[in-house]
């Protein structure tokens, strides 16, 4: 038996009424996810990787086609709580502990209380950031604030994560730290990833599947299973044959798809 | 310690304009009494009755600290002549009123910020009721109320409320609009509901607003309390006591109420600042 996928667009379609009249943000988008894959969205600005990830997330409304999210319509799974959201910023609340923003949705969700100090302490020890729980977001560097935002991502039992660019803000040393321990995490949650980024290496390196998108109107130019294996990849896999040949045909895509005119 | 001297600078011009002031405005009393006795006023003569007159225009500042030593020190606080007892009076309904302005602030404004409607039509009366000017507005709430039996504390705290709530109103719905569209999708993504959102982001994020309005709300509040005081001869409260102060030409009485009236200002703005620097260190948004 083959399972269903756990995400599944088909002939998405997503106009903007605007001012200036409408903007075609997505045409035609067909992708289907499976348990399980890591997979990332690159694309130059405007090429609707976001948006996409925001009609998966039922934070926009596609205006045309179908999605299905969890066998249900993306509406429906954002009720049923079932992805956690990671966006380019941290946005913790300085007024909580870091143990309090990651308790935020399980308040909100209603988990009980003795059930959230567990889930708190285990996704901190998931980011490394055990012994922080305390300290407040001021406390900490951007990529500690990014990593417990991470955290409260995870913390109820969402088993798709999105994530829109969230080393986006960060520099390159320790945005390659935090995408080392992304993997780790990923393979120890199992979680369904989608990702979005604009580094070709970052997406590389993360996923089992490369989305390339292409601007105006934002469409899919071209989906690149990675031959990368799936576990064990060492920072240094950067370097390897294999490695750049994904990287090159990622690169050769997206000139393609016009991602390099101006 | 560097700020001493500017500060000092400025007070003393200010007492020094303050005397030159009180020689002129006062000298026409005293040539107007010296004539009258067909006698020549010196320099020194003049000097030292302008600031001794016990009804000048403009009384001296030693006058006008003497007054206010003696109405703050020099009675019993129960006494009518006390300014500490006008003081309580006045302070005890300056804050149910900014209590009860701050609270329909805060309810209208949660109440704006979930509903259109009540954007639309809420937000114009609240501007126009503060167009309408205090004084016009205070005697008949005074008079309507006092016709209705209820005197006393509630009438002035009405009064104060309808000029702290604008402030606490404003400053609420630009608070509760202050969280960015990032932090409303993450509630969005919990499926969380308004009364959650407002609970947990849109009130802590206010904080900040809020006490900006609040400082300008507890001022506001105490001079609709002496407002409300002057109207309907009331015998009670600073308000009354600068009404009387002008019945009876006692200038001093009423630049002592005045000061009064300023310090119980700059004191109330002070806690509310207090409070604000705590809280906020606290919430982490200082």
């Amino acid at each position: 038996m083959t399972a269903a996928p756990v995400i599944s667009a088909r002939g998405l379609d997503l106009t903007f009424e605007t001012n200036d009249g409408p903007v075609h943000a997505l045409k035609d988008i067909n992708l289907d996810i499976e348990r399980g894959e890591f997979v990332s969205f690159i694309g130059p600005s405007g090429c609707g990787k976001t948006t996409f990830l925001r009609c998966i997330a039922a934070l926009e409304t596609p205006t045309g086609g179908t999605l299905r999210v969890n066998g249900m319509s993306a509406e429906d799974a954002r009720k049923e709580r079932s992805y956690g959201y990671v966006f380019q910023a941290a946005g913790l609340y300085p007024w909580r502990t870091i143990a309090g923003n990651v308790k935020l949705p399980l308040e909100i969700m209603g988990y009980p209380k003795a059930d959230q100090a567990k889930r708190v302490e285990k996704v901190l020890s998931l980011v490394d950031l055990e012994g922080f729980g305390k300290k407040f977001p001021w406390q900490l560097s951007g990529g500690m604030q990014q990593r417990a935002s991470i955290a409260r991502a995870l913390a109820f039992d969402a088993d798709i994560l999105l994530m829109d660019e969230p080393f986006g803000a960060l520099d390159e040393i320790v945005r390659d730290k935090l995408n080392e321990e992304l993997l780790k995490l990923w393979e120890r949650t199992q979680k369904t990833i989608g990702f979005v980024t604009h580094s070709i290496p970052e997406a590389v390196y993360l996923s089992t599947k490369i989305v390339v998108m292409s601007p105006r109107p934002g469409q899919i130019y071209e989906v690149i299973d990675s031959p990368l294996p799936r576990s064990a990849r060492p920072l240094d896999i950067r370097d390897s044959e294999e490695f750049l040949q994904v990287a090159h045909r990622v690169r050769e895509g997206l000139r393609a798809g016009h991602a390099y005119d101006e | 310690m560097k700020m001493i001297a500017p500060i000092l600078t400025v007070l003393a011009a200010i007492v020094l304009l303050w005397y030159a002031g009180s020689v002129a405005l006062n000298a026409k009393w005293t040539y107007d009494q010296a004539a009258r006795a067909g006698e020549d006023v010196t320099i020194s003569q003049l000097l030292s009755d302008t600031m001794s007159q016990k009804r000048p225009v403009l009384p001296a500042p030693h006058q006008v600290a003497q007054g206010l030593w003696q109405g703050l020190a020099g009675q019993a606080i129960t006494s009518k002549r006390s300014l500490v007892y006008h003081g309580w009076i006045t302070l005890s309904a300056t804050l149910l009123g900014f209590a009860l302005g701050t609270g329909l602030g805060i309810v209208l404004a949660v109440g704006i910020t979930h509903s259109r409607a009540m954007d639309l039509s809420v937000m114009p009366w609240a501007i126009a009721s503060q167009t309408v000017p205090i004084l016009a507005i205070a005697p008949m709430v005074i008079v309507v109320l006092a016709s209705l039996g209820v005197t006393g504390l509630l009438p002035k705290a009405l009064i104060a409320a309808y000029l702290s709530f604008f402030p606490v109103l404003v400053g609420m719905v630009k608070g509760l609009r202050a969280p960015d569209s990032m932090q409303l999708d993450l509630l969005k993504t919990y499926n969380a509901s308004q009364g959650e959102t407002l609970a947990k982001l849109r009130m802590p994020s206010s904080m900040p607003y809020l006490f900006a309005s609040l400082k300008v709300g507890v001022a506001a509040s105490l001079v609709g309390t002496i407002v409300a005081e002057l109207p309907a001869g009331a015998t009670r409260g600073l308000g009354a006591r600068l009404l009387s102060g002008s019945y009876y030409g006692q200038t001093v009485q009423i630049w002592s109420a005045l000061f009064t009236a300023a310090a119980l200002a700059a004191i109330l703005v002070g806690i509310v600042g207090v409070i604000e620097r705590i809280t906020l260190k606290r919430m982490g948004m200082a």
